[in-house]
């Protein structure tokens, strides 16, 4: 697949170091109540050191590559005529940088469990079905305005191995790419009203209130299909990119 | 009060948890049909331009066990030290060599395998070269937040002396924590997630 077009774009492809993360914002890489991450956190200091153009770059995929089902997870794993079980719902949102730019040409990857809260996985060996219509994964790339939409069933919440009784809530995990390595993110988005958000561990491994409810989509109604489909907005942020005003150049550079 | 910068915040990390390949890797968890092939599998083709290298990355938990739920990303130049990237203004890259790789660890040996090629060297914002380096991103069930760090070379060994970045470890007994051994066809690299061995991870 071609690689280097900037997308459609006419804007000259930015080149500045992206800005510094706020790891205060983010989970540390220890949270005890997370069990696994007591013996796979980093304990000794990052690295510090500004962008270079290894982190400022970063791979591009082509809208050529999506397949016509991959953002829609009811039918992409479905049987001719046949369809996932569950809430019927739709995804939508953009991609932002934290300059509130749309981030055109992120590739989205995303995965859950289905309505019963089971994943396809060999590793999950929870009571609850299968739906042999629903795969659980999907994918779809942003549009210009850094928009994007998709199609699934609400996953169901289901029990996991970390204290006696924890429970994840309903949630959906999202893989991003932005413009340049240093932005690879991997979140996971939450449902609003849903009372499991705030007893997770995984969860709670974030310090800020206020950050996790970023991570908490908002049901719209104005976005909601009529006798078909709810609808849930959720934005994504990625890192800023500093602009080079005024930046020292060296001769040649 | 003072006018507001009007930022946003980055949407806080969340674990990649234990069925990362579902939506990463489906062909490899047995999910056909979804996507034609996994993304990131297949890094060159015959035209590719450069040295054909191997390498096999595990990374391991602080009792020294290997993971077999994590999942590595690669990224790096080209043969002639180009990134193929929008961002990459010095020219263009090798058309047959995208740059970018993914790779689950196997489910019993907890081995990444990548076959790729040798990178050139790619300048530091001061016009210096750094030494041949592959940047790798890790999840997994129990990291909360992806890890960044990079592969050197140890065959490069005066390329490394001279390394911007590897200059600024204060610990100079972890420099060889960054640095891979060519063992047979390939080479091995063992990302220690804690411990004495613990790999340099970055903040960049
Ligand atoms: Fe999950």
């Amino acid at each position: 697949m071609p690689m280097t077009a900037d997308l459609g774009s006419n804007r000259a492809p930015e080149t500045g170091a992206f800005f510094q993360r706020d790891r205060t914002w983010h989970p540390p890489a220890l949270t005890p109540d997370y069990k696994t991450s007591v013996l796979r956190s980093p304990q000794k200091a990052l690295l510090s050191f500004d962008n270079t153009l290894s982190e400022i770059t970063g791979p591009v995929f082509g809208h050529a590559m999506l397949g016509a089902l991959d953002n829609d997870l009811i039918h992409n794993f479905a049987r001719p005529g046949e369809s996932a079980i569950g809430e019927r719902i739709i995804v939508y949102g953009r991609v932002l940088d934290e300059r509130r730019r749309g981030v055109p040409g992120v590739l989205l990857e995303f995965w859950q469990a289905n309505a019963g809260g089971r994943y396809r996985h060999k590793k999950d060996g929870y009571l609850a079905a299968l739906d042999p219509n629903f795969g659980g994964c999907g994918r779809t790339i942003t549009g210009e305005d850094g928009g994007y939409a998709f199609r699934t069933v609400k996953p169901g919440p289901y029990p996991w191995p970390n204290g006696p009784n924890d429970w994840r809530p309903s949630h959906i995990h999202f893989s991003v790419f932005g413009r340049g390595f240093a932005q690879r993110l991997i979140t996971q988005m939450y449902f609003e009203g849903d009372p499991l958000i705030w007893h997770c561990p995984i969860v709670r491994g974030i310090p800020d209130k206020a950050a996790i409810k970023t991570l908490i989509a908002a049901l719209d109604m104005q976005a909601t299909v009529p006798m078909d489909a709810r609808a849930y907005k959720f934005d994504i942020v990625l890192r800023g990119r500093r602009s080079s005003l005024f930046e020292n150049r060296l001769e040649g550079n | 009060m003072t006018q507001s910068l009007d930022r946003l915040k980055e949407s806080p990390s969340q674990t990649a948890g234990p069925y990362v390949h579902i939506g990463l890797t489906p062909n490899f968890c047995g999910i056909g049909g979804v996507i034609p092939s996994d993304l990131g599998t297949s890094m060159v083709n015959e035209r590719t331009r450069g040295e054909r290298i191997g390498l096999k990355i595990r990374v391991l938990d602080g009792t020294g066990t290997p993971l077999k739920d994590a999942l590595v990303e690669i990224w790096q130049a080209d043969a002639d030290g180009l990134y193929n990237s929008p961002a990459e203004l010095r020219g263009t890259a090798d058309p047959d060599f995208v740059g970018w790789g993914r790779c689950p660890s196997d489910m019993e040996t907890g081995l990444c395998v990548f076959e790729t090629i040798k990178p050139g060297c790619v300048p530091f914002g001061d016009g210096r070269l750094m030494a041949p380096h592959i940047s790798l991103w890790i999840v997994a069930r129990g990291i909360n937040i992806g890890l960044h760090t990079r592969l050197f070379f140890a065959d490069e060994a005066k390329a490394n002396a001279q390394d911007p970045i590897l200059a600024r470890i204060e610990h100079r007994v972890r420099v060889p924590t960054l640095i891979a051994e060519r063992k047979g066809d390939a080479y091995v690299f063992d990302v220690h997630l804690q411990g004495d061995k613990e790999t340099v991870f970055f903040d960049s």
